[in-house]
């Protein structure tokens, strides 16, 4: 699939810190449409890259507060309405034991909000991409950092960006096949 | 509070990660263990008697329920046998596995980096368990989504009021959160794991479980905050869920169960064999697997002292409990005591005694709670304690509750032994192929224990565009 054209350019470094200065000089110079990729998690660097904010939480807390009412609502409504049930005179809304189901799909609705929000906000499963295509890239998960920037960037240019990651002390530079 | 990362320790305590290693050595040490160390006799022959034992229990499962639970021991007015003190046991122990994960995530306890993925595989297979319990005592298993409100021809629904559905929610919740942790957590060594290896077939089962996974630090940083998350939710969760388990009891009205000490007490009891638990899979584990580096001498002996530290919090309830059975005055509650103490099962009570409280004082001496031998025997004795507990609570306080006339004995079969010691064999069989098939320490989350994981680079180098 080579011929259909270039994703962008990858530069590999070897340590954290020379992979978060060049990840600030690249978005200092503008360049926008980039991406980085660390065996572990690094929070320099994806503030490097102009990644501050993500949506998992208020998808975590929309699912809680779904979770939450719909659980206290369905046990109202079967308890005063679709099947009440006469004990002794007392009351069919009995509010305190129906706090331990609603607890409980509160934390599962969130948990799971949590879960497969971040998997869709990250785009998982995606079995295929680009950046795979370059044989280097095993070692993302292993000890090497990796900056790419997109061949899509308004900066983009194969000759002068591939000079510029050179120029950033970056062990070994390649294109990426899309 | 604690730093992120303790790797500089203080003398006398043993470092979390051993000097030396890198980010390579890691990862190549956890997945050479799945990818490339061949399957040894040992490791075939403990398989091979787990799944003897675990043939043993689909047999006495089958007959079950083919039978009825009349096979079992269980009478009027013992009908809660070892279904229910299985059922808590099991429960129980698989809340160390999210304590070390959750809680102590919250903690910033980093040291529990090493160990959070076997404990949380260990509460997945233990919560597995405990969850056969409720359905084989049910007598018509093969009914139990009656349990969960969903709309029927019968135009019938749960009781919302009863203990038993809460427990239903309780722990299904629990199975399903520590799945997604669980399995969350593997979704980076997945990719590791799929980078490491060669050969073909296995590179595209775990990149099919990765699901293609490419640590970029987007999607880390999502990752990061969904963990922080679920770390957050799970953490009141496994308090609720023991508790909700004691509910079942304390909201009936039996002697010995009436009591509002009991969630608090449960819960304790349940990390005290959680750990336990923890110390009788790592111990072998690290020795075996060779991984002393990452499960070190520090894990031992932290582990060992919430051992302790639990331990002492249970002997607070089983205090507790006797002075309140004296102080209440409640005559069937004083015969409790009496019942307890000097009745047919008194010997089950002294043995709970000695096992769950006298033995593990020796933990006090440091040489004891650091030597592996010692500290598996200690382990083994709680988990036979915290057993002996379960089987008092359920056990003696049905056999002799308000009336004279109403008053018998519980002896268990020869088929509730095999289905508790089948549940064994099951356990003990999951944690085998675990080993073999996915990566037993977290690679990404030991990577975070090296210095050099730390980014050093000053705020003020920041090129402003």
């Amino acid at each position: 699939m080579k011929d259909r054209g270039i994703y962008g350019l990858m530069a590999e470094f070897e340590t954290v810190d020379a992979a978060v200065i060049a990840a600030r000089k690249t978005y200092g110079a503008g360049y926008r449409k980039l991406d980085a990729y660390s065996p572990f998690p690094v929070e320099e660097l994806s503030e490097a890259i102009g990644f501050h904010k993500n949506g998992v939480a208020l998808i975590c807390l929309i699912g809680g507060l779904l979770g939450c009412t719909g659980a206290y609502t369905l046990q109202w409504w079967i308890n005063t309405i679709s099947y009440p049930v006469n004990i002794g005179g007392r009351p069919f809304h009995s509010w305190p034991s129906f706090i331990i189901v609603t607890f409980e799909m509160t934390i599962l609705f969130s948990g799971l909000s949590a879960v497969f929000g971040m998997l869709a906000l990250n785009g998982l499963p995606m079995p295929y991409h680009p950046v795979f295509n370059v044989p280097r890239f095993e070692f993302a998960s292993r000890d090497r950092f990796f900056i790419v920037i997109f061949s899509s960037d308004k900066n983009y240019d194969a000759v002068r960006t591939r000079q510029f990651l050179e120029g950033l002390g970056a062990t070994s530079v390649a294109e990426v096949p899309s | 509070m604690a730093k992120a990362t303790e790797v500089e320790v203080g003398e006398q305590k043993a470092p979390v990660i051993a000097p030396g290693h890198t980010f390579a050595t890691i990862t190549d040490k956890i997945a050479s263990i799945v990818l490339r160390r061949p399957i040894t006799n040992g490791w075939l022959f403990g398989l091979a008697i787990c799944f003897l034992i675990l043939q043993w229990f689909t047999y006495a499962v089958c007959l079950l329920f083919y039978k009825g639970v009349g096979i079992w021991g269980v009478n009027i007015p013992v009908g809660w046998g070892f279904a229910i003190v299985n059922f808590v046991w099991w429960i129980g122990i698989g809340h160390a596995g999210t304590l070390i994960s959750a809680i102590l995530l919250l903690l910033r306890q980093s040291w529990r980096n090493s160990i959070n993925r076997f404990a949380e595989a260990m509460t997945l297979f233990a919560v597995a368990c405990a969850g056969m319990f409720p359905i084989f005592h049910l007598g018509r298993p093969w009914l139990f989504y009656w349990l969960f409100p969903y709309p029927n021809t019968m135009t019938y629904w749960p009781n919302f009021r009863s203990p038993l559905v809460w427990d239903v929610f309780a722990v299904t919740t629990y199975l399903t959160i520590s799945l997604v942790f669980w399995f969350i957590g593997l979704i980076p060594d997945l990719a590791s794991m799929r980078d490491q290896t060669t050969n073909k077939a296995v590179k595209f089962t775990y990149g099919l479980l990765a699901m293609g996974w490419r640590n970029s630090v987007r999607h880390w940083n999502r990752y990061e905050t969904a963990y922080l998350l679920l770390g957050g939710l799970a953490t009141p969760l496994v308090l609720s869920v023991h508790t909700v388990v004691s509910f079942d009891f304390s909201v009936g009205i039996v002697p010995g169960w009436h009591t509002t000490i009991f969630p608090p007490y449960f819960v304790a009891g349940a990390i005290y064999s959680g750990f336990a638990m923890v110390l009788v899979l790592a111990i072998p584990i690290r020795k075996f697997y060779d991984i002393e580096d990452f499960i070190t001498q520090r894990h031992i002996e932290n582990s060992a002292m919430v051992m302790l530290a639990t331990g002492w919090i249970v002997a607070y309830g089983y205090a507790f409990e006797a002075f309140m059975n004296w102080y209440g005055g409640d005559p069937y509650e004083t015969f409790l005591r009496w019942n307890r103490l000097h009745g047919p099962y008194a010997g089950y009570y002294y043995g709970l005694l000695f096992t769950n409280l006298i033995v593990p004082q020796v933990l006090w001496i440091r040489k004891i709670r650091t030597n592996p031998v010692w500290l598996f025997l200690i382990s083994l004795d709680v988990l036979v304690g915290m057993w002996l507990e379960r089987f008092i609570i359920v056990v003696v306080s049905l056999s002799r509750d308000f009336l004279n006339s109403s008053f018998g004995m519980y002896y268990p079969t020869r088929y509730d032994w095999a289905i508790f010691m089948g549940t064994l064999g099951f356990f003990a069989a999951c944690i085998f192929l675990f080993l073999r098939v996915l990566p037993a320490v977290s690679i990404s989350e030991l990577k975070t224990l090296l210095p050099e994981s730390q980014s050093t680079v000053e705020h003020e180098t920041e090129v402003h565009s």
